[in-house]
């Protein structure tokens, strides 16, 4: 195979690379805006309130001309309703759970790669201890034993998310440091946090966008899972996992109940999954020197 | 070796002591008194306090939590509340159903995987890459309770042609050994025992393998596309090596090091999967224990279980330590 040959070839990968990197982030973007509008909007989106019964008609299946376009559920609630206003939940607890996170583990990130010595050694500890816990143990052992709600899940859910982010700051910080241009800063006398705010924090800010979107991802999945343990928010709160647990005592007689609900999470995380995907490859110089 | 081996375990005991503190503080913000989890309300309360004082419940805390580290030194996790039996004993029992399950999703994770990730990686933009990516992503974002739940509905509820759950067939007779029906099954020569396990184990272990399926076909893509650049493939290409061998025996062989890293790294997630894949599936191990013991508020079971599984987590880690060491000889372990 000649030179200029495989050098097109290349050529030719990489725009195809590009391509689906745009279709990525574009499916991902989609996801997000459904999701913000769904849940801005539920009064004007829902056709029915969320927690209306109507027992005369429960369980229709989907009819995509009559009143109850996916269906009701075992006691006549309206699915389609019940999705727009569940995305409340999901929205507010990915965006909860990714600011709480990213604020702790950046922060004990930056703390632990510019001070060094015991204060890093303490924070290392700290994070060997938070992630020998089995991912979402932790967050089940806290509402088990704390109660339900909102509050104690978004809690829960961030007492372990925090730990990729410090991770990363923490070491993309160290290789930071001996950097000239963070060199000459403290050679002319700039103090810690202004190096911190004006240096280090604007060179990391790329990871924790990336990270981010998958912290997002993982908390809508592990919330729904939480819910379908009847451990997440109190139930009268229509949730996509308190959707799904009620459907698992219909499955053979309404499968419509456990579709729908599903697939809003499925093609939520599969959106944010794809939008932190896409931003890697953007961002990532490793990715982006090939 | 040994020692850094027998370093890493003894390093692991004060992670352990202070997992089994954060589940003993947590556990005191618990509502109610646990006292009404053994015994009804309207009993005396000198009848309560005599239950207390068996149970040890009547001290503070801190020396309940002495106590329980100094006996689980031993071994003795306590009594369970609800089945009145050791915590270690319940444990035991249900834990190859689960080590069964969690083997069987990692093997079905690896099969499939590993060669998907390499076909696509071997051939970027081929309809091979494209059918990869697209399903480790839909395998990475699938909620495995969801899935769990479709495929009880398709293969139990409209084909049936396979069980919606539970381990195997009512009366199916088969002596206990090891614990693993499977082998089970394969030790008694009981080839229709084995297919029934089989057939019962075929849904829950595609269903709680999918997630890191979809992380080790993305990673092997990676990899391997990446090792196809190295200065070692070219020589072995020059050195006139078949395609095949130069992708499977340089290129996938110094790919594996890092999906190794990510089963170990999974692997926490799976035990994590296995407590809903084993609710949605009936499947009786110490997963589904523990969902059970969270809404029973059996504190004892609870607070031995989660030891249990932080223990699990902490050894396969070092066990994938130790398989690097195999998979590239370059790592030495001092």
């Amino acid at each position: 195979m000649s030179f200029s040959l495989s050098a097109l070839r290349w050529q030719a990968l990489r725009r195809d690379y590009r391509h689906l990197t745009g279709f990525k982030a574009g499916f991902g973007f989609a996801m997000l805006a459904i999701l913000l509008a769904m849940g801005l909007f539920s009064p004007w989106l829902a056709p029915h309130p969320p927690n209306q019964q109507d027992l005369m008609a429960a369980m229709l299946p989907p009819d995509w001309t009559g009143p109850y376009v996916l269906g009701t559920d075992h006691v006549g609630r309206d699915i389609l309703s019940r999705i727009i206003y569940g995305s409340r939940v999901s929205l507010i607890i990915a965006g909860a759970v990714a600011i709480f996170a990213s604020a702790t583990g950046v922060a004990l990130g930056v703390i632990a790669g510019w001070f060094g010595g015991w204060i890093d050694d303490a924070i290392q500890k700290l994070v060997e201890i938070f992630w020998s816990f089995p991912p979402l143990m932790l967050a089940i052992a806290i509402v088990a034993f704390v109660g339900q709600g909102l509050g104690i899940v978004i809690i829960a859910l961030t007492a372990q998310r925090w730990i990729p982010y410090c991770r990363v700051t923490r070491a993309e910080t160290i290789a930071l440091r001996e950097r000239e241009f963070i060199l000459s800063a403290r050679t002319l006398g700039a103090s810690d946090g202004f190096i911190i705010r004006h240096h280090i924090l604007p060179n990391v800010m790329l990871s924790i966008i990336v990270m981010t979107s998958f912290a997002m991802a993982n908390a809508i999945i592990a919330e729904s899972a939480l819910s379908f343990l009847g451990l997440g928010v109190p139930p009268a709160i229509p949730t996509w996992g308190g959707m799904l647990s009620d459907a698992r005592s219909y499955i053979s007689t309404a499968w419509w109940m456990a579709l729908f609900p599903g697939l809003a999470i499925f093609l939520t995380v599969l959106g944010m999954n794809l939008l932190g995907d896409a931003l890697r490859s953007q961002f990532d110089p490793k990715l982006k020197s090939h | 070796m040994f020692v850094y081996f027998s370093k890493r375990l003894l390093g692991a005991i004060p992670v352990l002591v202070v997992v089994a503190g954060i589940v003993f503080a947590l556990m005191q913000f618990a509502p109610g008194d646990a006292v009404s989890m053994l015994i009804s309300d309207e009993a005396s309360e000198a009848d309560k306090a005599r239950i207390r004082e068996a149970w040890g419940l009547h001290r503070p805390p801190v020396v309940q939590f002495l106590n329980f580290l100094a006996k689980a030194a031993q071994g003795d996790f306590g009594m369970s509340f609800r089945y009145r039996e050791p915590v270690m004993e319940i444990v035991l029992a249900r834990l190859p159903a689960t080590v069964e399950l969690a083997m069987a999703a990692t093997l079905v994770a690896v099969l499939v995987g590993i060669p998907l990730g390499v076909l696509a990686g071997a051939r970027p933009g081929s309809i091979w890459d494209s059918l990869a990516s697209t399903f480790s992503f839909a395998g990475i974002s699938m909620p495995n309770f969801w899935m769990g739940i479709l495929l009880i509905l398709l293969f139990a509820g409209h084909w049936h042609i396979l069980p919606s759950g539970g381990r195997e067939p009512w009366g199916l007779g088969l002596d206990r050994i090891t614990g693993f029906l499977l082998l089970d099954a394969l030790l008694q020569g009981r080839g229709d025992a084995f297919a029934a396990a089989l057939k019962h184990l075929a849904l829950p272990a595609i269903v709680l393998g999918t997630n890191m399926m979809g992380i080790i076909t993305q990673l092997t893509r990676a990899s391997v596309q990446e090792a196809l650049h190295e200065d070692f493939v070219m020589t072995a290409r020059a050195k006139g090596l078949s395609a095949a061998r130069v992708l499977w025996r340089h290129a996938f062989r110094n790919a594996l090091i890092g999906v190794v890293t990510i089963i170990g790294l999974e692997f926490g997630a799976l035990l994590s999967g296995a407590m809903i894949v084993e609710t949605v599936f009936a499947w009786p191990g110490i997963g589904s224990l523990l969902v059970q013991g969270i809404s029973s508020r059996d504190y004892p079971l609870i607070i031995g279980l989660v030891l249990v599984y932080t223990t699990i987590f902490i050894l396969v880690n070092l066990l994938i330590d130790l398989a690097y060491t195999i998979i590239d000889p370059r790592i030495r372990i001092r």
